[in-house]
C-alpha cells in the first residue's frame, strides 16, 4: 500500500546566509468557517530531538492559506502514529473532518531518516492516502511541505504550492549614503531565506525562470540599469543589455525561449522581446509615451503591458507577432502592472480607482464579465505575483513606514503578512512548482 | 546686455528665493545710474568720468550676474508637481544657465538622475525618472548644451531623498539632480 519517495533536493552552500532578512508569518485573517482537521504530532523513534516539528510546519501550512484550521494537540483524546492505533471516535467526538499521523524513524545502513503519513477521511472512517518520504534531516522541513501539498490536493483537489519559493528584494537602510540592496530567496512562508546578490546601488525585479533555476533581475550596479541573468545553484551571473537609458522588468516567457523587457533606447520606454538562443531582439511597442512592465499570457503568444499613452497608465495586451495593441482596462485613474491568472480571464493588477482616492490596491479585473474585485485594504499595495496554483496573490506593501510582504487568497478571504525582521522588503516573485 | 540682462537678472534671483536659495546679499543693486560728478574742467573730463563710471556700472553688473550664475549653477535639484514629468516653470532661469555653461564648458559632462515618489508601481516610476530627466536634458539642450555632455538615468523610487509617507516626503522624492 505505501509508496517509497526519495526527496532528495539542491544542497546548495549559501554564504551570505546569515546576512538575509528574516520573514515571520503572521496570519492575518482566514475564512469563517475553515475545514477542522487534526494533525498529531509525528513520533520520532531517536534519542535527540529534531531539528523540525513536521506536525507542526504542516498545520502552520494548512492553516497559513486560510482554508484549514488545525486542532492543538493539547485537545486531543489520543495520540495514535498509524493506522492501528486510530480510533476515529476519539476525531468525531472532537469535530474533526480529517485526521493525519504520522512517524519518524531512522532508514536502515544510512544517515537518513524515513517519514511514514497516513491520511484519514475522519466522517468516513476512511484513509485516503498513506506514503513513506525519506530524506536527510535537514530535508525536514521539505518533507512536511510535500505531505501539506498532498493533504491539500486530497481535499481541495487543486495542487498545493507549499514546496514553492519565493525571490524579493530587500534594503537595509545604514546611513543617507549607504544601503544595502539584496535579492533573496525563501521558502514561500518566509524560511530559510538565502542572498542570491548583494549591491550598494539598487537591484529590482527579480523573476524566476520557468523551470526556476535561474533569476533575471535589474541592477544599478555599474550606475545604470542593466538586466542580469544569474543561475540559482552557482551563483554564475551574465549581464545581458547594455543598451542607452532604462533597462528594465525582465520577465521569461512561461516556454522559456524568450525574454521580455523594456529599452528606452530608441527614445521612450517600450516592450521589447529578446530570444533567449539568438539574443535576437524584436520590438513589441513603438509610442513616445511609456510602456512598461511586461508579463506574458500563459501560452507566451501575447505580452500583456502598461502604457500612459492616453495620460494615466492603463493597461494593455499586444501578441508578440506584433500589431495594434488592445487596452483592457478603462474604469480606473491608475492601473498598472497587469497579469493573467492561469483562466487567462482574470487579470491582476495594480488600482488606483479615482484621483481623488489616493490608494493603490491589488484588484483582479475579469475581462469577460468586466467585474473588478478589489482584494486589499492598504494603501501603497503593489508587485503582484500569483503562486502557481493560482490560489494566492502575494504582494508589497508599507506597514508602519516598513516595506512587507503581504499575500492574499484570490477570493480575498484570507490574508497573511511576512514582515521583515530588518529593512524593507519588497518585490516579491513567487516560483513555479519546482517539484 | 542692457535691459534684456536687466530682466534676466531680476526673474532668476526670484527663481533662486523661491527654491531657498540664499540669494547672494551684495551691494550690486544698491545704485545702478553712475554717480554725478562735478564738471571742471570741459567736455573731455565730463566725458572721461562718464566713460569710467559706465565702466565701473558695467563691471558691477558683470559681477552681479557672475554671483548670479554661480547660485544658479550650485542649484543642482529640482523638484516636480505629483505624475508632472515637466519641471518647474520657476525653474527655467537656473535650467537655461546650467545650458549656456555646458555650451560654453564643451569638456563638462553632467549626468541627470531622476527619481519619483514611491505612489504607484515601481517599474512604471522608473519610466516617470528617466521622463522628469529627459524634460530636463532637453532643456539644457536648448540652451547651446550639448547631447553628448549629458547622461540621464533614472532611479525611479528606488532612492528616496527622505523616506516618509508625507506629501512633504514624496515633493522632495520627485526630483532631477544634475551631478
Amino acid at each position: 500500500m505505501r509508496t517509497m519517495r526519495h526527496i532528495f533536493l539542491l544542497g546548495l552552500i549559501f554564504s551570505k546566509m546569515a546576512m538575509a532578512a528574516e520573514l515571520n508569518i503572521e496570519i492575518t485573517q482566514g475564512v469563517d468557517n475553515p475545514i477542522p482537521i487534526a494533525v498529531v504530532p509525528f513520533s520520532w523513534e531517536g534519542t535527540s530531538p529534531l531539528a523540525e516539528d513536521i506536525g507542526a510546519v504542516v498545520s502552520a501550512d494548512l492553516q497559513q492559506v486560510g482554508e484549514f484550521r488545525a486542532l492543538p494537540p493539547g485537545n486531543m483524546l489520543s495520540m495514535p502514529d498509524e493506522a492501528a492505533e486510530v480510533f476515529f471516535r476519539d476525531w468525531r467526538i472532537l469535530a474533526q473532518d480529517y485526521l493525519l499521523v504520522g512517524k519518524i524513524t531512522h532508514s536502515p545502513g544510512s544517515q537518513l531518516v524515513q517519514v511514514q503519513y497516513e491520511f484519514f477521511d475522519v466522517a468516513r472512517e476512511q484513509k485516503l492516502i498513506g506514503e513513506v518520504l525519506t530524506g536527510s534531516v535537514s530535508q525536514l522541513r521539505d518533507i512536511a511541505h510535500e505531505i501539506s501539498n498532498v493533504v491539500y490536493q486530497q481535499v481541495t483537489g487543486t495542487r498545493g504550492a507549499f514546496s514553492t519559493e519565493i525571490l524579493y528584494v530587500s534594503a537595509q537602510f545604514v546611513s543617507p549614503e549607504l544601503t544595502y540592496y539584496r535579492i533573496e530567496k525563501a521558502d514561500y512562508d518566509g524560511h530559510r531565506s538565502q542572498v542570491l546578490v548583494e549591491s550598494q546601488e539598487p537591484l529590482m525585479s527579480p523573476a524566476w525562470s520557468p523551470d526556476g533555476s535561474q533569476v533575471a533581475y535589474l541592477s544599478f550596479e555599474t550606475n545604470l540599469p542593466r538586466i542580469y541573468i544569474q543561475e540559482m545553484a552557482t551563483g554564475q551571473r551574465r549581464q545581458i543589455t547594455d543598451f542607452p537609458g532604462i533597462n528594465s522588468s525582465p520577465v521569461w516567457s512561461p516556454d522559456g525561449a524568450k525574454l521580455a523587457m523594456v529599452l528606452s533606447k530608441d527614445g521612450s520606454p517600450d516592450i521589447y522581446v529578446m530570444d533567449l538562443t539568438t539574443n535576437q531582439l524584436t520590438r513589441l511597442t513603438d509610442h513616445p509615451r511609456a510602456e512598461t512592465e511586461p508579463s506574458w499570457t500563459e501560452d507566451s503568444r501575447s505580452v500583456v503591458f502598461t502604457s500612459d499613452r492616453t495620460g494615466q497608465p492603463q493597461i494593455y495586451q499586444v501578441p508578440i507577432t506584433g500589431g495594434f495593441p488592445e487596452r483592457l482596462t478603462f474604469d480606473c485613474f491608475y492601473c498598472s502592472k497587469g497579469r493573467f491568472l492561469p483562466d487567462g480571464k482574470n487579470l491582476v493588477h495594480v488600482r488606483r480607482d479615482t484621483r481623488e482616492d489616493n490608494s493603490y490596491s491589488i484588484a483582479i479585473f475579469n475581462i469577460e464579465t468586466q467585474r473588478v474585485i478589489t482584494l486589499t485594504d492598504t494603501s501603497l499595495d503593489e508587485s503582484p505575483s500569483v503562486a502557481p496554483n493560482g490560489s494566492m496573490i502575494m504582494f508589497a506593501t508599507k506597514v508602519g513606514g516598513r516595506g512587507i510582504l503581504d499575500a492574499v487568497s484570490i477570493d480575498g478571504r484570507v490574508k497573511f503578512r511576512l514582515p521583515s525582521a530588518q529593512g524593507d522588503v519588497r518585490e516579491p516573485s513567487w516560483s513555479p512548482f519546482l517539484n | 546686455m542692457g535691459t534684456h540682462s536687466m530682466k534676466f537678472f531680476r526673474t532668476t534671483i526670484l527663481a533662486i528665493s523661491i527654491m531657498g536659495v540664499a540669494a547672494c546679499s551684495s551691494s550690486g543693486d544698491e545704485e545702478m545710474a553712475a554717480p554725478v560728478v562735478a564738471d571742471t574742467s570741459g567736455i573731455d573730463a565730463t566725458t572721461a568720468a562718464a566713460a569710467r563710471a559706465e565702466a565701473e556700472r558695467l563691471a558691477r553688473e558683470r559681477e552681479a550676474q557672475q554671483r548670479m550664475e554661480a547660485a544658479a549653477l550650485n542649484t543642482t535639484v529640482f523638484y516636480f508637481d505629483f505624475d508632472v514629468s515637466e519641471f518647474l516653470a520657476s525653474d527655467r532661469d537656473v535650467l537655461a544657465i546650467h545650458g549656456r555653461n555646458l555650451a560654453s564648458n564643451t569638456s563638462r559632462r553632467i549626468r541627470l538622475e531622476g527619481h519619483a515618489d514611491e505612489r504607484g508601481t515601481r517599474e512604471y516610476n522608473l519610466a516617470l525618472g528617466e521622463r522628469r530627466a529627459n524634460s530636463i536634458r532637453d532643456y539644457l539642450v536648448v540652451n547651446g548644451a550639448s547631447l553628448s555632455q549629458i547622461e540621464t538615468v533614472s532611479y525611479g523610487e528606488e532612492r528616496p531623498a527622505n523616506n516618509g509617507q508625507t506629501e512633504a516626503a514624496y515633493r522632495l522624492n520627485r526630483r532631477v539632480e544634475i551631478k
